[in-house]
């Protein structure tokens, strides 16, 4: 029983929520190693492309909700999610007309990039900071439990309980499927295969009469979608702060070349081994090892790390892999 | 990068005194016309000027990492923040019984983390054993676990209403900039050992984490310099404003100029930090100069102009830039110390990248990369700029929402006025860097 109820903490407190955060990492990876791979730049607007999303989508939600449209038990935001992603995808269409692509023709050093991907990133900010404010937004609606805790301690009589929040399962759920059908795409379409070519070399793809700005557009269009869902997945979960989307920046890029800058599978192995890293070491393991080792009387929370410091884990795992295997566990790309 | 940043044609000589002049100009109309647009305040105007000149300081640090070596720093704010302890740690009285509850137990716990870590290394570099290697850390986690947290809690025990922390060691505070330039340096070799020589993504990434992650370190280790709580009353380097204006002599001087004593007192006081930043700003600014008419200037352009060429002429292109980038880290440091001691304030949660590392970045891309004059004159302008949006930016949006008519529309816009600075910024930054990658002052 002991052991149950320690697997029961286990998983609520550890398992369901480093699984949600790890889907909306790696859906945020997935758009960074995109970019990197076909346009070879770490895109620093990746977190204010997600930021910007999520506002489009909440204003559509607000919208919405004021016509009096809802999708039943799950979220509103989730009918407003492809026109949000469309918009999106049109200001990162412009981004890339009205900024990358001169430094694209110029075969312009992969840093001027970056640098220019920073003053895209500061003009998003403020336009989704004009957009939506700065404060502190939860947008979720309908079912707010698929389990409770109450029901669950009620349905099996264990003592601890066990909550599956609807926004955990819906993040895993549309992120597989998202998944899924980008592999899909990537693997079995002319333009997916046309993408990967450039991406392996592009000198050969435009040999084999690739268009280079239609393998581009359709890169951008699929990084907006990818932000645009990760962000909203990530803003339905917790709440929506326009600062929070910055700070997930770094968790994304450890996510990113820890399965190697460029590589797909990676990006989404990656997001999920930073999530559950952050949240097992930060986690205060006292319940689980009480159940688990009651004669063991730690003295403390048995918390490695401060919550404060979550973000030093993906620093971490990031200095680890930069110092023993900078091409990442799934060796991506090499510049 | 084989992209030669250098002039084709001399640029004209009388160029960066006539933008030195404008600027100047500026900051005059700032102390004098008193309109919509200026204050006509020389209190602002020193003001403004006195924290120009200390993000120029920083935009040297960092136009010596990017202009000299084209290395992408983005944690500036993490490197302002290392600097920022040590006036706290070097200045500040001493707090009483702080050592005696658990200073030597937390020097040492420092120094099994350190070790551990340096252990660490030796252990993977001799026997390539991963198991091995873990264990190391393992145990001197646990260790420096068992030594630190009883200490911290004593510490923090100490008089938390007033104190909390270790405090300081009573040295001058000018001491303290230089010790700010040492803090920020080793922050600088730990992270540019371990990310320099990879692509020239990876340190910019490695940067933004260190930034985010000293900041965190400063908000939460109360122990350190009282987190959140802040740290008030830092020593400063000049005379009080109440002690001046209780001083006859100095009044009297005030009147045969023409000011209430007041407003001559504070001006008074940023005169003196002006006269000190000045100093530092120019000690600087000869050294960098120096440095790069040096050989070793013209290498390091070299290696940043043409990476490949320079290795094969025998340049160990990964240890320059190790080199470039502790010495630009430390001059932001310097910076970093110095900021706070205008303040006489450490406020941790001040520390915000946008402003503190992406508006420094403006900075050195406007003023023109590679040359140090320019990082100075773009330095102070910006800042003057963006202090200064801060009035002409609503003023600006009532202006061009004026004909439209009053609504939710034209309130929402008006509301958002503040944020059009960050896209203004975002925009200077973009337009500059493909339509003038030089910059104001072109590097020669």
């Amino acid at each position: 029983m002991d052991f149950l109820n320690a697997l029961v903490v286990f998983l609520n407190f550890v398992f369901i929520p480093a699984a949600a955060y790890g889907a909306q990492l790696a859906l945020g990876a997935l758009g960074v190693t995109l970019i990197y791979g076909i346009l070879r730049f770490s895109n620093f607007a990746h977190g204010d492309t997600m930021a910007f999303g999520t506002g489009i989508v909440i204003l559509l939600t607000w919208g919405l909700q004021s016509l009096g449209i809802s999708a039943g038990p799950l979220p509103t935001a989730l009918i407003a999610l492809p026109f949000g992603i469309a918009l999106t995808a049109l200001l990162v269409l412009g981004t890339d007309r009205a900024v990358y692509k001169f430094y694209r023709r110029q075969k312009a050093a992969p840093i001027i990039l970056v640098m220019a991907s920073v003053g895209v990133m500061f003009v998003m900010n403020g336009l989704t900071r004009i957009l939506i404010g700065v404060d502190e937004i939860r947008f979720d609606d309908g079912a707010r439990f698929i389990i409770a805790v109450r029901d669950f301690r009620e349905m099996t009589g264990l003592e601890e309980g066990l909550a599956l929040r609807s926004t955990q399962a819906l993040t895993v759920g549309v992120a597989l499927i998202v998944m899924v059908a980008l592999f899909w795409f990537l693997n079995r379409t002319k333009s997916g295969k046309a993408m990967r070519a450039y991406s392996d070399n592009e000198d050969l793809a435009l040999l084999s009469g690739i268009d280079p700005e239609r393998v581009v557009r359709l890169t951008w269009i699929i990084a907006a979608a990818l932000a645009t869902i990760a962000g909203t997945l990530y803003g339905l979960d917790k709440s929506f702060k326009a600062f929070n989307y910055f700070q997930i920046l770094l968790p994304i890029f450890a996510a990113a070349i820890v399965g190697g800058l460029g590589n797909p599978l990676g990006a989404i192995a990656g997001g999920f081994l930073v999530a559950f890293s952050e949240v097992a070491v930060t986690y205060p393991w006292v319940k689980v090892v009480g159940y688990l080792a009651p004669w063991y009387e730690p003295g403390g929370l048995m918390q490695l790390l401060g919550t404060e410091y979550k973000f030093a884990v993906s620093f971490v795992i990031l200095i680890v892999v930069l110092l023993f295997r900078p091409t990442g566990l799934f060796r991506g790309k090499s510049v | 990068m084989a992209t030669n940043r250098q002039a084709a044609a001399s640029t004209n000589p009388w160029r960066a005194p006539i933008l030195f002049a404008i600027l100047a100009i500026l900051f005059v109309l700032e102390g004098t016309v008193r309109n919509s647009m200026f204050s006509g305040s020389w209190n602002t105007s020193l003001a403004i000027l006195n924290m120009g000149l200390l993000s120029a300081i920083t935009a040297l640090g960092v136009n010596m990492q990017w202009g000299y070596a084209g290395l992408f720093n983005v944690g500036v704010v993490g490197f302002l923040a290392m600097g920022a302890l040590a006036p706290v740690l070097v200045s500040l009285p001493p707090v009483e019984g702080a050592w005696a509850a658990g200073g030597t137990r937390l020097l040492l716990a420092l120094a099994v983390g350190v070790g551990t870590l340096a252990m660490a290394k030796l252990a993977w570099t001799r026997t390539r054993s991963g198991i091995l290697t873990a264990l190391v850390l393992i145990g001197g986690f646990v260790a420096y676990r068992w030594l630190f947290d009883p200490a911290v809690i004593a510490i923090e025990a100490n008089n938390p209403a007033r104190h909390g922390n270790i405090g300081g060691l009573g040295l001058p505070v000018l001491l303290s900039w230089v010790v700010g330039g040492v803090f920020a340096a080793a922050a600088a070799w730990a992270i540019g050992k371990v990310a320099l020589g990879l692509r020239s993504d990876y340190l910019a990434i490695a940067t933004l984490g260190i930034g985010e992650i000293i900041v965190a370190v400063m908000k939460n280790e109360d122990w350190l310099a009282r987190g959140v709580k802040n740290i008030t009353s830092i020593p400063r380097p000049v005379a009080q404003e109440v002690a001046l204006q209780r001083n006859p002599e100095f009044v009297d001087f005030a009147a045969s100029w023409g000011f209430p004593a007041a407003e001559a007192s504070g001006i008074w006081v940023k005169l003196s930090y002006m006269s000190l930043f000045l100093v530092v700003l120019l000690v600087i600014i000869l050294l960098a100069e120096l440095a790069l008419k040096s050989p070793w200037g013209r290498m390091m352009r070299a290696i940043r102009d043409n990476e490949t060429a320079a290795e094969a002429m025998g340049k160990d292109v990964t240890r320059r830039h190790l080199q470039v980038f502790i010495l630009g880290s430390a001059v932001v440091g310097v910076a970093g110390a110095m900021m706070v001691t205008l303040d006489g304030l450490l406020a941790p949660t001040s520390y915000n990248p946008l402003r503190y590392t992406f508006l420094i970045w403006v900075m050195v891309i406007v003023g023109g990369s590679g040359n140090n004059w320019g990082a100075v004159l773009g330095a102070v302008t910006i800042w003057f700029l963006w202090i200064k949006a801060e009035v002409w930016g609503p003023a600006l949006i009532a202006m061009l929402t004026g004909p439209m008519a009053d609504g939710p529309v034209k309130a929402h816009l008006l509301d958002s006025a503040p944020h059009m600075r960050f896209i203004a910024m975002g925009a200077v930054l973009l337009l500059v860097l493909r339509f003038a990658p030089r910059g104001l002052l072109p590097e020669k």
